[in-house]
């Protein structure tokens, strides 16, 4: 029990001062996931408002392939970017494995079908109370789409927010296509991992204490961005 | 782009037969209102002449100027873009293809005309019910139709959100818009329409002019349903 409170008390001077390894790791963390979070809502938000406007065959398994892919183990997802990108690979010749570029595109990889799925069924709900007003307007679907995505933006916001919890926290997928190299590839999660197994725990700690205070500050942003703008635009 | 003809129009949805062999010529001029009970098939009607839905069965045909013109349609519930007052007019203006610059001046033009010039820059979900669906008959006024369709536009509305919400469409007709509108309100046919389009199970009952339909109903539907009106309506 003393070594945890050592533990702690090592957290919060780390955490106080600065340290600058823990800053290079948490920074590294924001840049890959927020980058990733950026990317896959390039892709997701139109896919899912694309499913969620469009009629189709084979729409209902999309959808289904879409929520299952939701839970896409990280460490899977590592091992498939990294035989992408490893040298033997298709994308070998990009020489971008154990890079923060090979681990942007696993965590996109990871969030997209998070991104895509819940903004589907976001989109499709405001779609049924829209479509006819748009239709009668003479909104074509794409512009239909783009406007379901504007009208629901606070929605969405939260919906980012989750794709932002889950590639910020998961280690599977950086671990494998990064390799945790230190001042190169080492993120909050997998320093986290490696200290711990070290035994160097206040280092581990303080990283989970910015980690869990990151994803409480970000959700209560969400909240109060959700909440002004309801407030607002009703 | 008048008339409008549907031929043998019929609507099946799940098995249930909502609209049956519909045949109407529904020309330029008069006031149409479409009457009936709940459950006639009105909305749907009125959707199948708007385009927003198929016909199981049968032709929909727009005969004049090569059925080249602009329509329009104020919902039961009006549907707001969250955003302005104003931006809900522009936005219907640019799906129109109207010039950015003449947007604004339209959109606020039809503010005044519908008495929310003070309300252009306010949210357009926070108005009341009532704003809104005058917002919704300003939008659809903007593009300048040459028919509107109105889905039982005052369904939920007080009796003054009502009124002003005919006196409105008064104004629309005035503008040279013909009106073709649903209601089951027989005080409401009486006072926005010319002519009756009688509806009962699917089919399009009796037609007659507002003032013989009142008088002297010829079909035992329309006759009933006038009757079994409650008295304050």
């Amino acid at each position: 029990m003393s070594g945890l409170g050592a533990a702690f008390a090592e957290a919060w001077r780390l955490l106080a001062g600065l340290d600058p390894q823990l800053i290079q790791i948490v920074a590294l963390s924001l840049q890959v996931s927020l980058t990733a979070v950026v990317v896959a809502s390039a892709i997701g938000l139109p896919l899912g408002a694309l499913i969620a406007v469009e009629r189709f065959p084979g729409r209902p398994t999309l959808i289904v392939l879409l929520n299952a892919l939701m839970g896409l183990p990280p460490v899977v997802v590592g091992l498939l970017v990294y035989l992408l990108l490893s040298r033997a690979g298709p994308l070998g010749s990009l020489g971008i494995l154990f890079t923060p570029s090979a681990m942007i595109i696993a965590q996109t990889v990871l969030i997209v079908p998070i991104v895509a799925a819940l903004a589907r069924q976001t989109l499709e709900d405001a779609w049924c109370e829209y479509e006819e007003q748009l239709r009668s307007l003479g909104a074509a679907r794409h512009t239909a789409a783009l406007t379901l995505i504007w009208d629901t933006r606070f929605s969405l916001v939260t919906i980012l927010l989750a794709g932002f919890g889950r590639a910020a926290a998961e280690v599977g997928a950086v671990m494998i296509v990064g390799g945790n190299i230190d001042g190169v590839t080492r993120v909050m999660t997998t320093a986290i991992a490696l200290e711990t197994s070290k035994g160097d725990l206040p280092l581990a700690l303080g990283l989970g204490i910015v980690l869990i205070g990151l994803v409480v500050a970000l959700n209560a942003a969400a909240s109060l961005v959700k909440e002004v703008a309801a407030r607002r635009y009703g | 782009m008048l008339p409008l003809v549907l031929e043998e129009v019929s609507f099946v949805a799940n098995g249930r037969r909502i609209l049956d062999h519909i045949t109407v010529e529904i020309a330029a001029g008069p006031r149409t209102v479409i009457l009936g009970p709940n459950g006639a098939g009105k909305s749907v009607l009125m959707r199948i002449c708007h385009g927003l839905v198929r016909p199981s069965a049968g032709r929909v045909r727009w005969l004049g100027r090569n059925g080249v013109g602009r329509q329009a349609m104020v919902f039961q519930r009006p549907v707001m873009l969250r955003r302005s007052a104003l931006a809900n007019i522009v936005y219907g203006l640019k799906l129109a293809g109207v010039h950015r610059r003449e947007r604004e001046l339209r959109g606020r033009d039809v503010l005044e005309a519908v008495g929310l010039e003070a309300c252009a820059e306010q949210p357009a979900r926070l108005l009341s019910g009532g704003e809104q669906q005058r917002l919704a008959l300003a939008r659809a006024w903007a593009l300048g139709p040459e028919v509107l369709f109105l889905d039982e536009p005052t369904a939920n509305l007080d009796p003054r959100a009502t009124r002003e919400v005919e006196s409105i469409i008064g104004q629309i007709r005035a503008s040279g818009t013909k009106i073709v509108m649903t209601t089951h309100n027989l005080g409401q046919a009486r006072r926005l329409g010319d002519e009756i389009l009688f509806m009962d199970g699917g089919r399009i009952v009796e037609r007659a002019m507002v003032e013989r339909f009142f008088r002297q109903p010829v079909t035992g539907e329309a006759a009933a349903f006038i009757r079994g009106e409650l008295p304050w309506n």
